[in-house]
């Protein structure tokens, strides 16, 4: 993972509550078997409407993504996060993200900046009245930036520390291979088993 | 000296706390060890492939199960799968698992199935365990007192070589459901009930406990349903306290303890549950014998009410982001406020998912419908859980009953929950759907969908718009 402190870059407003994972990237583009080339799904049924924010001039570009609260609800799929990154995004910002969707974004280097919303929709007014404005996310100053306006953002330390680090989390556990060993040898032994198979 | 009192804990912290393997300093998170991991075809080859690129081994397989569920066919099973990119995803599933050791239920073995239907009926999920799976319906396997939650693929990989995770503790919230229900009200209805009432991000963080004479009455495949719907309501994860009904629901499974290994087994069980006394972080009751059928009209699954009111007016949504979702979610579902739910007609109903596909959900909806008929223009797509499931139902006649309603009698699988398969709905086509997601496509590009439990799927069926089973009788 690349590590990231700060990122700059144009934002696109997505004035939309709820935005779920089957909007981000509907079900019939996760049978790849990859990582990437999850581009063209990105939030593929809204993008065939000429009024989506994504096909608005300005915004084809965007690597920040403004959207309204709830964000990231529902499955799991981290093709979501792997989608929104193949298009070019770095950062969503949003008043409160799914926590699945969160987690995956933290493991992905997809900043999932949490703003109050109060705060995004003075970065939606600010980036309407001046379409195709950037907008500067700083981990060290935790804040967001839009021309004169900057709002505080929130992002728990562990994963603002990861990001920053760019640290890959496997190998931060494997560290604790003699805990782990340890706690493996003292568990009960009714505890199920999928091998060998039982009928 | 004595030691002192010990803390009163929830039934979450309980597990958590004897999950812990490092404990987080300085903020940073837990590390938790992980009991059993369940794989499905669609979230992990990327993460089988970070394992081989890394050269890291699969730590536990006799931990790990996969089958086949999101994206298999549920008719023609044995014929080859036609997508080409849907066969590569299956096959790379049976690869990935010969060359590391997983054990695996493919299409057309007796124990393949819905991933959440299948733990449960081997027995592999016991209380007190913790559970993941890359799929945000692992919250199902809470019903018998697990720690169960979705995880993403990266977090896949990562249990996949540690089986462990890092994880900051979840907050706790009390779901207690007082009363009893009425007949022809379900687990179904009480959990949609919730999540109009807490909303779909008032979950978020927690872990829901849900408890009271409602739930404690509720057979095994109703918690399930409950605890799988968490989700629903932005929780990772819903539990409930391990009784005589989960007991019994285990007993005498594949992968239950036998012997004295039973004994010690069920002796632990018994000491999981919240202590008197313990603090929970947030608390929602609900009072079951208020309870009516609870259906959606709009496109998030929070967006649901009473069977018997009308389509809800935007006007009276809270704030100016409710309202515009609200106007979005009718515009989307082409209904008008005012409309009484009851009015709504359909066009298709599916029985099935990891919420509402276990036999009991089948034997209710087949209960319904014998010797009646389907409404004209109406279709009905019956997709049991689990090849085992299938299999009951055939030995209680209940295909028959489906077949000769003019139901499609469907083999195992997520099938039209998700339309990944060909189990789509068309645009504009209108289902009452016992799945758990009505988000905009979900079914299918266009496709609109109001969340049911079977009882009022199965009197849908019959009527042919939305209906519960008393409306049966009063016509």
């Amino acid at each position: 993972m690349e590590p990231i402190t700060t990122h700059t870059g144009v934002a696109a407003p997505l004035r939309a509550s709820n935005v779920d994972t089957d909007q981000i990237i509907p079900a019939v583009y996760l049978k790849r078997i990859t990582k990437t080339g999850f581009d063209d799904a990105l939030f593929s049924a809204w993008r065939k409407d000429p009024e989506f924010v994504l096909n608005q001039e300005p915004y084809r570009n965007a690597s920040v993504l403004v959207a309204g609260p709830d964000f990231g609800t529902g499955s799991s799929r981290e093709h979501a996060v792997w989608a929104l990154k193949d298009y070019g995004f770095r950062v969503v910002i949003s008043a409160r993200f799914a926590d699945i969707f969160r987690g995956n974004s933290g493991k992905q280097g997809l900043v999932a900046a949490q703003v109050d919303q109060q705060d995004v929709e003075l970065l939606w007014k600010s980036i309407e009245e001046n379409p195709g404005t950037q907008i500067t996310v700083d981990l060290e100053a935790m804040s967001v930036s839009c021309g004169s306006l900057t709002v505080p953002m929130h992002l728990d330390e562990y994963t603002r520390w990861r990001l920053m680090e760019g640290l890959d989390d496997i190998s931060l556990t494997l560290a604790h291979e003699e805990s782990i060993s340890e706690f493996e040898g003292g568990r009960p032994t009714f505890k199920p088993k999928t091998l060998p198979a039982q009928s | 000296m004595a030691d002192a009192p010990a803390k009163p804990t929830t039934l979450a912290e309980k597990v958590w706390n004897e999950h812990r393997v490092v404990e987080g300093q300085d903020g940073k998170p837990d590390l938790m060890y992980i009991d059993l991991h369940l794989l499905h075809e669609v979230t992990s080859p990327q993460a089988f492939e970070g394992l081989r690129l890394a050269g890291r081994r699969l730590r536990r397989p006799d931990l790990t199960i996969a089958t086949e569920d999101h994206n298999t066919p549920t008719q023609d099973i044995f014929a080859r799968i036609a997508d080409e990119t849907s066969r590569k995803q299956i096959e790379t599933l049976r690869a990935n698992a010969e060359e590391f050791g997983v054990r695996i239920h493919s299409l057309g073995d007796s124990e393949q199935g819905i991933v959440h239907v299948v733990g449960p009926q081997l027995g592999l999920t016991q209380p007190g365990t913790t559970v993941v799976c890359g799929d945000s319906h692992t919250s199902t396997h809470g019903a018998f007192g697990a720690l169960a939650f979705g995880i993403g693929t990266s977090e896949v990989e990562h249990v996949m070589a540690t089986q462990t995770l890092s994880l900051a503790p979840f907050k706790t919230m009390a779901i207690t459901v007082n009363g009893h229900l009425k007949p022809g009200v379900t687990a179904k209805d009480i959990i949609l009930a919730v999540i109009a009432k807490i909303g779909t991000g008032g979950g978020q963080g927690y872990v829901l406990e849900y408890r009271g004479s409602a739930i404690e009455e509720l057979s095994m495949e109703g918690r399930m349903t409950i605890c799988n719907m968490s989700i629903e309501a932005g929780a990772r994860a819903g539990m409930v306290a391990p009784d005589e009904t989960t007991f019994e629901y285990l007993r005498d499974r594949p992968h239950a303890p036998k012997g004295e290994e039973w004994d010690r087994a069920v002796e632990y069980w018994r000491s999981l549950k919240t202590d008197e006394g313990a603090r929970f972080d947030n608390e929602v009751v609900l009072d079951a014998d208020r309870l009516e059928p609870f259906v959606t009209w709009g496109t998030n699954p929070g967006q649901g009410v009473p069977l018997s009111e009308d389509v809800p007016d935007p006007a009276d949504a809270g704030d100016e982001n409710a309202r515009a979702n609200a106007e979005k979610a009718l515009a989307y579902m082409d209904l008008e406020a005012g409309t009484p739910m009851k009015e709504i007609r359909v066009d298709t109903v599916f029985l099935g998912s990891c919420t509402n596909s276990r036999i009991e959900d089948l034997r209710a909806a087949a209960a319904i419908i014998e010797g009646r008929t389907m409404a004209e223009n109406v279709r009905m797509m019956v997709v049991p859980g689990s090849a085992r499931v299938r299999q009951q139902a055939e030995e209680e006649g209940l295909d028959k009953v489906f077949k000769d309603f003019g139901a499609d009698w469907r083999f195992a699988g997520c099938s039209m929950c998700l339309g990944m398969n060909p189990d789509q709905l068309s645009p504009g086509e209108r289902c009452a759907s016992t799945s758990n997601r009505n988000f905009e496509g979900r079914q299918g590009k266009g496709g609109r969908t109001h969340l049911v439990s079977p009882l009022v799927a199965a009197a849908t069926a019959v009527r042919g718009t939305l209906s519960s089973p008393s409306d049966l009788i009063e016509s």
